[in-house]
């Protein structure tokens, strides 16, 4: 982990790149009327910083890495799940017909 | 231990299953093109994220699955009750503290990723890893601090005028300067973790000073730039621990905030500058009286009279709707009307709610079919041919001043063109200026007329007259 390369880096950067130009053709299709849910799916998306959070926190060798990679997971993951199920939550409203309960 | 050849193979089929989970990632956006296909989008990236959490957890073996597996579940029963329980109308504040959260998790992760070389004693974190955390914990304690005020001023915890005291950009500046100081002296000492603490508190305070004197207005424009903050977090974890689907991730999601934050501004016809450092409202606003054309006052039975006779009507809604909680009693008033055989659709200004989209979920909430819903561009041309168009708590967003009068403040900013139907309706709370604090000839026009009163009365009542007409 500690070796840190410019060939990684260099690798880094052009995934960085790539993945901009198809995240903004992408992101640019989606309609004005979504862009509550967009938001708050890209929040959840961002939550992968859980991934990040899980790594740290195998090897720690003091309690203060334990405690600070904990409640970096702890976050992480209140970012993926909150974020995925409100999106959830608001994409169930929209319809074209209305719904029988209303 | 394993040999070499398999440590390899099962590296490269983590790589493969992380590549599928981030294509995931893409596709869940990609279906969000469409409300037909998005909430299977948003299921999509849920199922991506849980293989890459899971691959994740396979790959790292962890000893002690305890602790970190009580994190998760801590972390997703906080995360299933708040998604729950928010109200449509709390969504900004929601959006902001996610945004918080994700960039507070990027200072943790770079800090923790620091401890174990530092504990670890075996080896010296190189250059590269130096400056990457930097970037992690800079970006993460700025979208930290910067959306933790956001959400103060939208929960109005705290005052919501753009907060502004003598001497402040100096030491933003300053405090920019400090930042990029301490990068120079990590490189030097990479292992010095009270650099990391000054660095985590410089960057907290630059977080908080950048937001505070934005106001309550520019909100939308500064969720939209912290959700692209949140993705520069993410992106700067991916640097620090290595990994392809981090930086993905985060390239994802600040072009979505970017490409949010970009469309804010145009709605409001500002610049992201001006935005940032200009604080909007404190601007002399109480430009001249204008000719005090006087307003004509309608009744609720004014109203149901002007829309009985009406075939073709647009709703024009802004935040003033929500605030009463009207937007079901809205959606009364547009059925007894289609059940009349009226042409019913609603204008949505891109800054009609608190941010982006906004307004499209609170009356989809209330059950208002979204193919009734349109955008600027998309209705515009339609109010030439409209009978009558009813405004309901907006105000900015209407105000012909800013298409013809270049000494408006609005002046450039695209409205909608509600002015040109043959009759316009405005319900609107007192006799006050919009959120800009203009004054708008809107109301007084000729073909105009004004009910005051709370949204969600004026519409019940007018939805009575309705009936016993």
């Amino acid at each position: 982990m500690s070796e840190y390369s410019l060939s990684d880096l260099s690798i880094y950067i052009y995934v960085l790149v790539l993945a901009s130009f198809i995240g903004f053709e992408v992101i640019s299709k989606v309609p004005t009327m979504l862009h509550t849910p967009l938001m708050s799916g890209s929040n959840a998306i961002s939550g992968i910083i859980l991934l990040g959070a899980i790594v740290v926190s195998v090897g720690q060798k003091s309690v203060l890495g334990d405690v600070v990679a904990f409640v970096a997971v702890f976050f992480a993951t209140i970012n993926v799940v909150g974020g995925f199920v409100v999106t959830d939550r608001m994409l169930s409203m929209f319809r074209i017909k209305k719904g029988k309960g209303a | 231990m394993m040999d070499r050849a398999f440590d390899s193979v099962s590296a490269f089929g983590f790589e493969m299953a992380f590549l599928l989970a981030a294509s995931g990632f893409f596709v869940c956006l990609k279906l969000l093109s469409s409300p037909k296909t998005a909430k299977l989008g948003n299921l999509i990236g849920s199922g991506a994220m849980l293989l890459a959490i899971v691959v994740t957890l396979i790959m790292e073996r962890p000893s002690v699955i305890m602790p970190m597996s009580v994190a998760m579940a801590l972390g997703s029963i906080a995360g299933v009750i708040s998604a729950k329980r928010v109200q449509m109308t709390a969504m900004p504040q929601m959006i902001a503290i996610f945004n918080g959260f994700g960039g507070l998790a990027s200072v943790l992760v770079a800090i923790a990723e620091i401890l174990r070389i530092y504990f670890d004693g075996t080896n010296s974190p190189s250059i590269l890893f130096s400056i990457t955390a930097w970037f992690s914990v800079a970006v993460g304690a700025i979208t930290f601090t910067g959306s933790m005020v956001a959400f103060f001023k939208l929960q109005e915890l705290m005052p919501t005028r753009p907060i502004l005291v003598r001497g402040q950009r100096l030491v933003t500046i300053l405090l920019s300067l400090a930042v990029l100081v301490l990068l120079y002296l990590l490189i030097a000492s990479p292992k010095d973790l009270g650099l990391f603490v000054a660095l985590s508190l410089v960057a907290s305070t630059l977080g908080i000073l950048l937001v505070l004197p934005i106001g309550g207005a520019d909100m939308p424009v500064v969720i939209s730039l912290l959700n692209s903050y949140s993705g520069l977090a993410a992106l700067a974890v991916g640097f620090v621990v290595k990994s392809n689907i981090l930086i993905i991730s985060g390239a994802l999601v600040g072009a979505s905030g970017v490409i949010l934050t970009r469309l804010m501004c145009h709605a409001m016809n500002r610049s992201l500058m001006n935005v940032v450092f200009g604080a909007f409202g404190g601007v002399d606003l109480v430009n001249k009286m204008q000719e005090e054309k006087p307003v004509r006052e309608f009744s609720p039975t004014d109203a149901a009279m002007l829309l009985k006779n009406a075939s073709k009507v647009i709703i024009v809604p802004g935040y003033g709707l929500a605030v009463s909680q009207a937007q079901r009693n809205l959606r009364d008033l547009a059925d007894e009307l289609k059940a009349n055989g009226v042409n019913v659709s609603y204008a949505i200004h891109p800054v009609a709610g608190r941010m982006p989209g906004h307004m499209n979920v609170l009356l989809a909430e209330a059950d208002i079919p979204y193919n009734e819903l349109f955008d600027l561009d998309e209705i515009n041309g339609e109010f030439e041919t409209a009978d009558v168009a009813v405004i309901i708590g907006a105000n900015d967003v209407v105000n012909p001043s800013a298409r013809s009068d270049k000494t408006s403040p609005l002046f450039g900013m695209p409205i909608l063109n509600a002015d040109k139907a043959k009759a316009v309706i405005v319900m609107k709370r007192g006799r006050g200026r919009g959120f800009a604090g203009v004054e708008n000839p809107l109301f007084a026009m000729d073909n105009a007329g004004v009910v005051y009163g709370d949204a969600k009365q004026s519409v019940v009542k007018t939805l009575l007259s309705l009936k016993e007409l």
